[in-house]
């Protein structure tokens, strides 16, 4: 049985290229958890980094620095009467929700979290991911149309008229780096693999290729891609002064999860898009320096920075474990307090274990390209944190000028320029 | 329209949505309801529905003595209760011909402005928060904290204070007040500066405000509009400076206005305003004069038959209070006009061929309180 696993992990391949139908069912199920517990992480971080910006605290009570707070909510959500209003389309108003989080998880069928991780590599990759990204507008229009309600029915018509014009700019900017994977060898690929691994051997993440095109294209993605999850500044579909809580504001409970779901996976979804395009997926800064060889017996054979690259992910846990454990430290003495403090202390020692592990070297090399593409995800959340903090909301004719008049002509200039300079060098 | 004419429509004619906004509804700031008639998010027409909030403040006067009726007051506009305060009781005062004394004038010039202060960082961290900017909700409300403790420490009550009284004061500035309003002020400068780095030139809180609610200064006035909403539209009109009361006249400020009438210049003309209150209270604190703080009024107080009105200056605009007296314990009748009933009136003519977020833009400019319009 360990032999079969081990042989299985030293396979060069996705499970979906190999066919094995066995271990892509285990990655789908350990992505959809690790999105959903990801998504939990999220929600909590949201609210502690909105409230660190607004000098508020955020979560304090439920767990230590309310770090189990998601769960309360996730538990409260559960619980609480699943309302369909009364002139309700029944069918659709109960499918809509269902199929947005079925949208929302098949698009990381094709999300490379490394060379070997993920479900499957598809040929017409990045295509599929925007396409099945795309469908969740109609979940959205299903959802506020089945409330049978004016701020739903408001929301779902903002929503699908913005998700339709910024698609458009990002597909050019999206064609754009496809573009660049052709560079040297004339074959370009749609594939999310293919284009990591052009990155790779071109030695250029595609965000400073031809410079400053490809810094042009992210960044119009980047904008694009925020109007595409409905969030702050674009988030008129759900604008809570305007429509109360826009498409969704008829959910509750479980349904409405599903939509918070669906938002959360929407938004890493996108962003593994923008990694994987332009900020080299899984590839660690500066790939393919590797420093002076160095050898440590039983250990590592190889560069110097490999070597340094590969202990990243376990400091970082204990980076992590550290913080959890000093905060536990500084926690008042107080009886009212001890449960709290056993917990941070016991969350800090699981980090710590968890550092333990990656450290260990079968692990440390597997998990070297997940975590550099987890970090650069992680960039783009707080990015999308950072802006609900720090913009007001667009209105919804200024939006889609924006769309049409700012992105599109940009996007198109991008495309003919980089199709030109591709070209031409 | 007949039914058979209902019964030709299709699907596809385009019919107008009426949207019922409120009184629920997070940025109506209370229990404003209006039904708005929408073609598409366009705004046809508007009708706003008062009252969720109607207590019967002026009915409640008539029962109550001249003294008793005065912490009503503070309940109308509650996020600025002292200026409410001061409005009434400088009404009876007239009404009596008491003569308040400096200091006390000047306590009340420095609580005045200080409410004025708080209340527009109420308005502008809800009406940021409508236009969907979050943090200066949050930080306006630390610094308006500030102010409730000077509030606190001076009359033992955060937000209906309930400050002044008939002829005067009833407290003496406690120890250390005027060295703790200066640093308050000193504190507060750099924190406007704050406010303004998020929004002033936010590109999107521009687009967002610049040519919205547009009203021009004669239609302002046509419509009574006062304070800030008329100021932005250019017209120079104050009456801390046109009918100085409560030594107005003694400091030195001025009275900042705007061009455009629109939504931004609101916001410039209430951010200048906040400046020029800083600058009135440092006048005020440094200037305090020493003396009795109380006028001598009867405890039990009969004015002479006849009627008043006086008006000053809120954060809102004019505030005014018509008091007739019978010659008996309790007023006749007290008539309020609260600036932010009347500047209401003017939502539909601001939001008319508007998009259904401006409305919220607009509701939230005229800085209304639902407590005061109702009353």
């Amino acid at each position: 049985m360990l032999q079969y696993v081990t042989g299985y992990l030293s396979q060069p391949v996705t499970p979906g290229e190999a066919g094995n139908y066995i271990w892509a069912l285990i990655y789908i199920l350990v992505v959809i958890m690790g999105v959903s517990g990801v998504v939990l992480g999220m929600n909590w971080g949201e609210r502690k980094a909105l409230a660190h910006m607004q000098v508020r605290l955020g979560p304090m009570r439920v767990g230590p620095h309310g770090l189990l707070q998601p769960f309360a909510d996730a538990l409260k959500l559960l619980t609480k009467e699943d309302i369909i209003p009364a002139g309700a389309d029944k069918l659709v108003f109960s499918l809509a929700p269902v199929a947005i989080i079925v949208t929302a998880w098949t698009v990381f069928l094709v999300v490379p979290f490394g060379r070997t991780h993920a479900i499957t590599d598809m040929n017409i990759g990045v295509l599929f991911m925007l396409g099945v990204s795309s469908l969740s507008v109609l979940c959205i229009v299903m959802a506020g149309w089945a409330s049978n309600s004016n701020y739903p029915l408001m929301g779902a018509l903002r929503s699908s008229a913005q998700m339709v014009s910024y698609e458009v700019a990002m597909g050019l900017v999206v064609v754009s780096a496809v573009m660049m994977t052709a560079t040297n060898t004339n074959v370009g690929t749609l594939s999310m693999i293919g284009i990591v691994e052009a990155q790779a051997s071109q030695h250029f993440w595609f965000i400073f290729k031809f410079f400053p095109l490809g810094l042009i294209a992210f960044v119009v993605f980047a904008i694009a891609m925020v109007a595409e999850t409905n969030r702050a500044p674009f988030d008129l579909p759900e604008a809570e002064s305007e429509l109360v809580a826009g498409f969704h504001t008829e959910y509750s409970g479980f349904r409405w999860s599903l939509f918070m779901l669906a938002e959360y996976s929407g938004m890493i979804a996108v962003s593994s898009i923008a990694v994987t395009l332009w900020l080299g997926g899984w590839l660690r800064p500066f790939a393919s320096i590797h420093g002076p060889q160095i050898t440590i017996p039983h250990y590592w054979r190889g560069g110097a920075l490999d070597f340094a690259a590969s202990l990243l992910p376990a400091l970082c846990m204990f980076l992590l474990a550290l913080f959890c454990l000093v905060g536990a430290y500084r926690m008042p003495r107080l009886r009212t307090f001890r449960i709290q403090t056993a917990g941070l202390t016991v969350f800090g020692l699981g980090l710590g274990f968890i550092g333990m592990v990656l450290l260990c070297p079968p692990v440390r090399d597997r998990v070297q390209d997940i975590f550099w593409f987890t970090a650069k995800i992680g960039v783009f959340m707080y990015l999308f944190i950072w802006y609900r903090a720090t913009f007001p909301r667009y209105r919804f004719d200024q939006l889609m000028r924006v769309g049409w008049k700012v992105l599109l002509p940009i996007g198109l200039g991008v495309l003919i320029l980089t199709a030109i300079v591709g070209v031409l060098l | 329209m007949t039914t058979s004419h209902r019964e030709e429509r299709t699907f596809l004619d385009s019919q107008e949505l009426i949207l019922n906004m409120g009184p629920q509804h997070p940025s109506t700031h209370g229990v404003l309801r209006v039904i708005l008639k929408l073609d598409g998010e366009k705004v046809i027409g508007t009708e706003c529905v008062i009252g969720y909030l109607h207590r019967g403040v002026e009915k409640i006067a008539e029962n109550r003595t001249y003294a008793m009726f005065n912490p009503y007051v503070d309940r109308m506009d509650y996020v600025a209760a002292v200026s409410n305060g001061l409005g009434y009781c400088l009404a009876v005062e007239k009404l009596i011909n008491v003569e308040v004394p400096a200091r006390a004038q000047f306590l009340r010039v420095i609580m005045t402005e200080l409410n004025r202060l708080a209340s527009h960082q109420v308005w502008l961290g809800t009406h940021a928060l409508d236009i969907g900017a979050m943090t200066p909700l949050f930080y306006t409300f630390r610094d308006r904290e500030e102010i409730l403790k000077i509030f606190e420490k001076y009359c033992g009550a955060r937000l209906t204070t309930h400050a002044f009284r008939i002829g005067g004061c009833q407290y003496e500035a406690y120890d250390g007040m005027e060295q703790e309003v200066l640093t308050f002020c000193d504190f507060l400068l750099p924190k406007i500066d704050e406010y303004e780095q998020l929004l002033t030139t936010n590109r999107i809180w521009v687009e967002r405000t610049k040519g919205v609610g547009v009203i021009s200064g004669a239609d302002a006035i046509a419509m009574g509009l006062t304070g800030p909403p008329l100021r932005a539209s250019g017209v120079k009109w104050d009456l801390r400076k046109a009918q100085p009361y409560s030594a107005y006249d003694q400091f030195d400020f001025e009275i900042p206005i705007g061009y455009n009438g629109d939504t931004y210049d609101r916001y410039l003309v209430r951010i200048a305003e906040m400046r020029q209150s800083v600058r009135i209270i440092r006048q005020a604190v440094e200037r305090l004069p020493q003396g009795p703080i109380m006028a001598k009024v009867s405890k039990m107080l009969k004015p002479p038959v006849g009627e008043v009105y006086v008006s000053i200056e809120a954060p809102k605009g004019e505030l005014g209070y018509y008091i007739v007296s019978d010659g008996s314990l309790q007023p006749y009748r007290v008539r309020v006009r609260p600036p932010s009933f009347v500047n209401l009136q003017a939502l539909d003519q601001m939001v008319k061929g508007q998009l259904v977020a401006d409305v919220v833009a607009v509701i939230g400019t005229l800085d209304i309180v639902l407590g005061e319009v109702d009353r």
